[in-house]
């Protein structure tokens, strides 16, 4: 009946061996005092750190406080980081409770946005099954997107869009968000099918056939 | 199979750790179920689109700053490690 196979997605690879083994001398070599190789690892990974922080915050001052926090403690705790698992997931956790932290201290005097497209549904039933043709990105330009998907992942409640965002845009792997969340991988697998199909569901309304650009939500 | 039992195996599915036997099944309901094949297609581009956004890139000025700040901030506490943040 389908002309088109939805196949199953390639796993998300994680990093190879190779990098993993220069990840670690970095920190064997960072942990004798050699700062310039702690300094390789904050070029590594900047960029991720910030992008996670940024999701779950959603606030940029807070984001680029995340990134200075979450390098310093680890650079203070790297004598406590035993090597059994990767930086980066060691890492990643660090950051992950600095931005939860950042985020409760900000909602104890929240006042929604208006801009934020709030999720209220704690369901995982699709609503919105229609198909999304032309693709999004015939259907708005890149600015146009970039705000629909920032104002839909705001809409996520922060435990869905950290899981959502640690495994499907950085790429960790289920064990590897589980460890960093201090989560069961059954949780995780939980959080993230429900973050999917909200942002999914979600985001048809903006994408899905019956839309036009005359006819936003 | 029915929708929710599809529903439930749709993370595994997409993630490609799934048996060859649970795919089977999985596959013949998608080949009769338009719903749960318009939910699986849309779900992939929903993953595609966030992971090729670049939604929060951090702009180089940002990030030299605040490379800046971390390698001071480890400059200081090597000095004095005593001084925690």
């Amino acid at each position: 009946m389908n002309s088109l196979n939805p196949t199953a997605m390639p796993p998300i690879q994680s990093k190879g061996t190779e990098a993993v083994t220069e990840e670690l001398a970095l920190v064997q070599a960072a942990k004798r005092g050699d700062i310039s190789a702690f300094e390789q690892l904050v070029k590594r990974y900047d960029r991720n750190v910030f992008r996670i922080a940024q999701h779950i915050t959603q606030n940029r001052e807070d984001a680029e406080d995340v990134v200075q926090d979450a390098f310093l403690k680890a650079y203070q705790n790297l004598e406590s980081f035993q090597e059994q698992s990767k930086f980066y997931t060691w890492l990643v956790r660090i950051a992950v409770n600095e931005a939860l932290m950042r985020l409760r201290k900000r909602r104890t005097a929240k006042t929604v946005s208006i801009d934020e497209d709030v999720q209220t549904e704690d369901d995982a039933i699709p609503r919105e099954i229609a198909d999304w043709s032309p693709n999004p990105e015939q259907l708005y330009d890149q600015s146009e997107l970039k705000d629909i998907l920032g104002k839909t992942i705001k809409g996520l409640p922060p435990t869905f869009r950290t899981v959502f965002v640690l495994r499907d845009v950085e790429g960790l792997s289920t064990e590897e968000t589980a460890e960093a969340l201090d989560l069961s991988v059954p949780a995780v697998k939980s959080r993230l099918l429900r973050a999917r199909l909200q942002l999914r569901d979600r985001l048809s309304k903006y994408f899905g056939k019956k839309s036009s650009r005359s006819n936003q939500p | 199979m029915k929708c929710s039992q599809f529903l439930q195996e749709l993370t595994d599915y997409l993630d490609g750790v799934i048996d060859d036997k649970t795919r089977a099944e999985l596959e013949d309901h998608l080949h009769w179920c338009r719903n749960c094949y318009v939910v699986v297609s849309t779900t992939k581009q929903t993953i595609e689109i966030y992971r090729d956004s670049k939604l929060y890139e951090i702009p180089d000025d940002l990030r030299s700053r605040l490379h800046s700040a971390i390698m001071s901030k480890c400059a200081a506490h090597k000095k004095n490690p005593e001084k925690k943040a």
